[in-house]
């Protein structure tokens, strides 16, 4: 094989819609491969605490439904990285699941389905902790305590190429993985054909979001990469969208805190000695990449801990007063809080929108607040019952408030419903941690079975 | 020639997360003149950004002047990491804002 095509129609599956007009011109392409990202951190910590998508299924449905047809229609093979957001197990059930099912719905001929588990125990990441292996953390974190793990709901660990491609190895027609490097989604069946390394990690850096790396702006619209022994070229399949030099080069900064440098498991992406340049209208072509393989295996792990239940309430100040006093309104509704529940044991937390909802302490114009605020409350305690509770006593007594030289003594905020509502529970990242692994598949079991009639 | 705003000479200022423990900024210029100019001016640095933020300049885990890309692009780490109860931006999607109206010398 000369050159490897993989088309990318979504840079996080099923988070919203393919467009499938350009998914149908990029199938045209005849792409060796079809093959889409379905992760992301960014959702928060809620989704893998909880084990819970960001998105309802109808959505990841249609996502695998028209990637799935098109990959049986022209015999190319479908790989999904994190399936359903977190990469948790009962996603990649699901995202199995749903496949089979579809298959049974069209009717597809008999192919081979292939998946794997991401999650990681907790006792054996105990153990590795006890006997010296200490969990590294990421980002100016501590290395992992055993109490911080004990916090931890639930933990996923993020897969390089390697159980990608030992599915490939076995025949898999359709992979759906667990949480996975978005770069190794890609790089992975580039590899498995004996492309280099280097461009094959560029390749997946460069796909991983789909039409984030073409101008003008637009997501879900499917690109094009090619790869051959000596470059990776990537193309635009939406025909009002082109991938120039600046928005393929502009991509590799997306997200990321170093413009130059991808880690993956078993080594870091260098794009400091990229070459870019325009191939033709539509298409970019890159040279240069290089990449350093780790001299010990280490895997990253996400975790997230549960915190508590969470009820949440919001109201509206329109009085300048009122408006300019906030905090001490807050102030007067948390002192009651404290009253009844005392100082710790909950968390009671206040958005002030209009003044620095968004930005918080970042906000430079914090001191010129609007005409009017939405304040939002949350409440979170051990139990749903007491969560309500401190919602609820931090959005009433609000109303209650006392201002010394305030006018509108009949309440001092607006309610635009009398209640708190329950929302999901709060959880945090516990672990933004790496594990030193003998090999890329330790972690990670793979599975291959049957679908299709 | 007079000053101009940033969002006049870039062509994207964005905010983004990177991991769930930072968020980082990229301002991209649409040609090299443009960014050639911002930089030179030196109102994008480490510590303008610290003063626009009101943050310690330790905050800051990253600032790349990034010449392939004709961009500048900083980052900064979170007090609390993405999507904790009271985080306000879990996507650190909207914290850009301020950057637009900074005032680059002709």
């Amino acid at each position: 094989m000369h050159t490897l095509k993989i088309i990318s129609p979504n840079g996080h599956l099923g988070f919203a819609p393919i467009r499938t007009g350009s998914l149908g011109l990029g199938v045209a392409a005849r792409p060796d491969y079809i093959a889409a990202d379905s992760g992301s951190d960014d959702v928060g910590p809620v989704p893998l605490g909880a084990d819970i998508c960001t998105s309802p299924e109808a959505w990841q449905r249609h996502d695998l439904e028209h990637m799935l047809l098109a990959s049986r229609k022209i015999g190319a093979p479908m790989i999904i990285g994190s399936a359903g957001d977190t990469g948790s197990n009962s996603r990649v059930d699901l995202f199995v699941r749903i496949i089979r099912e579809l298959a049974a719905k069209h009717g597809l001929k008999k192919f081979r389905l292939g998946y794997f588990y991401s999650e990681v125990d907790k006792e054996y990441l105990r153990t590795k902790i006890r006997t010296g292996d200490a969990l590294a953390g990421l980002d100016g974190r501590a290395a992992l305590s055993e109490s911080e793990l004990d916090a931890t709901e639930r933990i996923v660990a993020m897969a390089g190429v390697h159980p990608f491609i030992e599915l490939l190895k076995q025949g898999a027609d359709v992979i759906i993985g667990g949480r996975s490097s978005d770069a190794a989604v890609f790089a992975a069946p580039a590899i498995h054909h004996g492309f280099p390394e280097n461009l094959s990690y560029y390749l997946g850096k460069v796909l991983e979001c789909a039409s984030f790396c073409a101008e003008p702006y637009g997501g879900k619209e499917t690109v094009l990469g090619e790869i051959s022994g000596e470059d990776v070229k990537v193309t635009a399949m939406y025909p009002e969208q082109r991938c120039t030099v600046a928005s393929v080069a502009g991509h590799a900064m997306y997200e990321r805190s170093n413009p130059y440098q991808e880690f993956v498991a078993g080594g870091m992406l260098d794009m400091t000695h990229c070459h870019y340049e325009q191939f033709d209208e539509r298409t970019t072509r890159i040279t240069g990449p290089q990449f350093v393989p780790a001299e010990v295996m280490r895997v990253k792990l996400e975790g997230s801990g549960k915190v508590g239940e969470r009820y949440v309430g919001l109201c509206g100040i329109r009085d300048p007063y009122t408006v300019a006093n906030v905090d001490r309104v807050i102030a007067w509704a948390k002192d009651k809080v404290r009253e009844r529940f005392g100082d710790s044991g909950y968390e009671l937390h206040y958005s002030v929108y209009g003044r620095d909802g968004v930005m918080g302490a970042l906000e430079p114009l914090r001191y010129q607040p609007g005409h009017e605020l939405c304040v939002f409350v949350q409440g979170v305690a051990p139990t749903a019952e007491m969560a309500e509770e401190v919602a609820m006593i931090g959005l009433r007594q609000m109303f209650y408030a006392r201002l010394p030289d305030v006018k509108g003594t009949a309440g001092s905020v607006a309610f635009p419903l009398d209640e708190v509502l329950r929302a999901s529970p709060a959880y945090r990242w516990t672990l933004n941690h790496t594990v030193a692994v003998k090999n890329g598949m330790e972690l990670f079991k793979t599975h291959l079975i049957d679908a299709g009639v | 020639m007079a000053a101009t705003r940033l969002s006049e000479l870039a062509k994207t200022i964005r905010s983004k997360n990177a991991g769930v423990d930072k968020i980082t900024f990229d301002i991209i210029f649409r040609d090299r003149a443009n960014y050639e100019r911002v930089k030179r001016a030196r109102v994008l640095t480490r510590e303008t950004m610290a003063a626009l933020y009101r943050i310690p300049a330790e905050r800051i885990s990253d600032f790349v002047e990034y010449d392939p890309g004709y961009a500048i692009k900083f980052t900064i780490y979170r007090l609390t990491p993405s999507g904790s109860a009271g985080d306000g931006d879990i996507f650190g999607a909207q914290q850009y804002a301020p950057l637009l109206d900074l005032e680059v010398p002709a």
